[in-house]
């Protein structure tokens, strides 16, 4: 590991000084884009958490492109790329291809103009509203799609079957077909069978919610605050509140109680991403019983995923954008759902056999692939998300867990924060 | 000034004796300054690394600042005005302060009672003092983890053990005070060993005739404790006060992680004033007000650093004039106890000639 990563640097820095000496040496030739006459180069990939791009998937893109080394530096977590990013945006010290989380798309959006943009042929590789999120106000997509989070509903058939509902994944997803109404009309009866919670938190099930909003927060055309004013944001606020007065087993998420929440049946069903699948089954490894259901109240749902864009103030910014579109292929997109379950954005990738007969075990076997394909194609709302977007759902969220908490009721929390998003701006 | 000399041949100078070492003026340059020289890399350094962010920090909370594009505008001092008018600077204030005060008292008087029992005669004496400095070798983040795992609101331990023993559990993680005892007491386990090692090394320092003259008055071990042992720890509390005001001020660690979104709470129940400063700063890229904010910080701690001067002045010449004498009276004794002194020498010195 360790001769490894020393060889690694020494081969860093022996490129480097090459590049250095042969830059010196020859004034004004082009940026190194192409490695047939630019000589060797080095291209740094930054990405974080777990992309699935294994060493074997980066020494591919070096065997089909002699001349071009490729190095990966993952950060531990997306908070500390965050703060990398932009630190460094607009200045030096970023890697040739950046990752960047859709959480903070809005922010880095503000200096889409630092960015290199996708070249415009290859734009509809991705799903509409993957491209329509990274699109800057002069049309230039200015980042290259990886994962997406498209989302089904987890439940626990064990609780279900213990409150004499359906068990079966295909009946679960008949019974909650509908609105949002169908849902909690569901929990009532699991409530009223049981005693215990039927969601996790207010806060979990309203950002499902609140993502099927075309413009929850902010006026497209203006960036002007609306939120407050917002109806559709009210009805939802009182409607999950509402619900989650009896429903709710009021642990917010990541929290430690949540995570033991996962194992101990304090709640039977979860609005579940692709991603979160590894979530429930890293954290309630010896719980049996957590299964998915091909439905998504009120339509599809998105929640999260990422993408990986190009500084424009690079150094190798044409080969850079070309391990970006190679690396968002759908053959690799496909290699990392394999690797690490990151459900690919491409068009193509989604109808690719191994990605549709992918199945879980832990979830009972659930024909995962297929489902959130499914799940996926059912998403037809690209929320907007301007500047304000994380602080005003912040303080949202901030909101509903005073009320859940019981710290304050649904009418002084709601005023609360109004207050608070008055005073952004 | 004198004019300029003008060039003249010079007489060939007598041969001057070679010496060793610096001529009485280099001599007293070196008395006089050699020490600023020893000091200086520090100051040098820190008026570098240290001085020119503060500035620059002052310079940029005047300003709407863009970090990415490192431009601003200059908006004068809305950025205080918005920090002062925030209801959330209040909070911030107010959990500081109560998060300092019900971590440092009770830590405080800990460490008094734990030096003075580690002050007796116990067997493996350095086992025990360094015992007691484990929890200050662990990092403050992982004691955050633990304590904030222990703390869970329906499944922690701390809860679960209430609800055992028939009490209510603990609203941890709403309750304004119940969030700042748990975070106090983070920093109560990783800082009392710390104050109490300092404050020992104090309590060894006092005389041990003190303690046997008092024995053979009679008066017990509590009644020596109170009327020698915390006397004479004055100006070390002083020190141990002051350095653990500015801790407390800056408290940051344990609250960032005493949920999973470092936020200070739903309701700001744990939100400390770094803790703002920071999700401002890092969270919402607000550069400009977070160096405002980081102002009024630093003024806020000038001001308790100057309430502490008094205080401390106050106690210490408290300590000098325990007989309240005036300053006439005051010289007077010390003309005569100089005399007595003198004359002592005197004395001792005639006997000792007389002796030999």
């Amino acid at each position: 590991m360790k001769s490894r990563a020393l060889r690694r640097a020494a081969t860093v820095a022996a490129v480097a000084s090459t590049a250095a000496l042969v830059l010196a040496g020859c004034a004004g030739s082009s940026d190194g884009g192409s490695s047939a006459d630019g000589g060797d180069i080095t291209l740094t990939v930054a990405t974080f958490n777990d992309f699935g791009y294994t060493d074997a998937l980066l020494q591919k893109y070096m065997d089909e492109n002699p001349g071009v080394t490729v190095v990966q530096n993952k950060a531990a977590t997306s908070n500390d790329a965050r703060a990398n990013y932009f630190q460094k945006l607009g200045k030096t010290g970023l890697a040739d291809v950046e990752a960047i989380e859709v959480d903070w798309l809005p922010e880095v959006m503000e200096y889409s103009d630092l960015l290199a943009p996708v070249p415009t042929d290859l734009t509809d590789r991705w799903l509409d509203w993957k491209v329509e999120a990274a699109t800057d106000a002069d049309g230039n997509l200015i980042g290259y799609g990886t994962d997406i989070g498209p989302e089904g509903v987890c439940y626990r058939s064990d609780l279900f079957e213990a409150a004499g509902l359906p068990t079966d994944r295909d009946e679960v997803a008949a019974m909650l077909e509908g609105d949002w109404s169908t849902y909690f009309e569901a929990g009532d009866e699991y409530v009223a069978a049981t005693g215990k919670a039927f969601f996790d938190s207010a806060g979990g099930t309203y950002q499902g919610m609140v993502n099927q909003l075309p413009a929850a927060y902010e006026d497209p055309d203006t960036g002007d605050i609306t939120a407050t004013t917002n109806t559709e944001v009210e009805d939802i606020y009182n409607q999950v509140l509402d619900a989650s007065a009896t429903q709710s087993a009021h642990l917010g998420q990541w929290s430690d109680d949540w995570m033991a929440g996962l194992s101990n049946g304090a709640f039977a069903t979860m609005l579940c991403p692709g991603w979160m699948l590894g979530v429930i089954s890293g954290n309630a490894a010896d719980t049996t019983g957590w299964d998915i259901a091909n439905v998504f109240p009120g339509g599809g749902g998105n929640w999260g995923g990422s993408y990986l864009t190009v500084p424009a103030n690079g150094e190798h910014v044409e080969a850079a954008q070309k391990l970006a579109d190679w690396l968002t292929a759908p053959e690799q997109q496909i290699a990392a759902f394999d690797e690490a379950g990151t459900f690919p954005s491409q068009n193509e990738a989604l109808t690719d056999s191994t990605l549709l007969d992918a199945t879980n075990e832990y979830f009972n076997n659930a024909p995962v692939g297929q489902i959130l394909t499914d799940r996926a194609n059912a998403v037809t709302v690209a929320p907007f998300k301007g500047a304000f977007y994380f602080q005003i759902n912040d303080a949202m969220q901030k909101a509903l867990t005073r009320v859940e908490d019981g710290t304050q009721d649904a009418q002084q929390s709601w005023d609360q924060w109004v207050s608070e998003v008055d005073a952004l701006q | 000034m004198n004019p300029p000399e003008v060039a003249k041949p010079t007489p060939p100078a007598p041969k001057k004796p070679r010496r060793v070492g610096f001529g009485p003026r280099l001599s007293r340059w070196d008395f006089k300054f050699s020490p600023y020289l020893y000091i200086s890399p520090f100051f040098i350094l820190f008026f570098i690394v240290g001085l020119f962010p503060i500035a620059f920090t002052a310079v940029i909370s005047f300003m709407d600042w863009d970090l990415v594009r490192n431009t601003g505008t200059f908006i004068g001092f809305d950025q205080y005005a918005y920090v002062l008018s925030n209801p959330k600077f209040w909070i911030a204030l107010r959990n500081t302060f109560s998060i300092f005060l019900i971590s440092s008292v009770p830590q405080l008087i800990f460490a008094i009672f734990i030096a003075a029992i580690l002050d007796q005669n116990i067997r493996a004496k350095t086992f025990w003092r360094m015992g007691v400095l484990l929890p200050y070798v662990m990092a403050p983040v992982a004691v955050a983890l633990i304590f904030s795992n222990m703390f869970g609101d329906q499944y922690g331990i701390v809860n679960t053990t209430l609800q055992n023993l028939g009490l209510p559990a603990v609203p941890w993680h709403s309750n304004a005070f119940a969030s700042h005892i748990a975070i106090a007491t983070m920093v109560n386990f990783r800082w009392t060993g710390y104050n109490t090692l300092i404050l020992l090394a104090a309590m060894q320092a006092i005389p041990r005739d003190y303690y046997e003259a008092a024995t053979v008055d009679g008066a017990g071990k509590v009644r020596q404790f109170f009327s020698i042992t915390v006397p004479s720890l004055r100006p070390t509390l002083i020190f141990v006060i002051i350095t653990s005001t500015i801790g407390g001020l800056q408290i940051f660690d344990e609250p960032r992680m005493y949920d999973q979104y470092g936020t200070g709470g739903a309701n700001y129940q744990w939100l400390t004033i770094t803790l703002w400063l920071y999700d401002i700063g890092w969270g919402e890229w607000n550069f400009g007000r977070a160096a405002a904010l980081a102002w009024i910080l630093f003024i806020i701690i000038l001001a308790i650093g100057v309430i502490n001067l008094f205080v401390t002045q106050g106690l210490v010449r408290n300590e000098g004039g325990r007989t309240a004498m005036t300053r006439a009276q005051r010289r007077t004794a010390a003309r005569l106890a100089k005399r007595d002194v003198a004359a002592t020498k005197s004395n001792k010195h005639q006997t000792e000639e007389a002796g030999s």
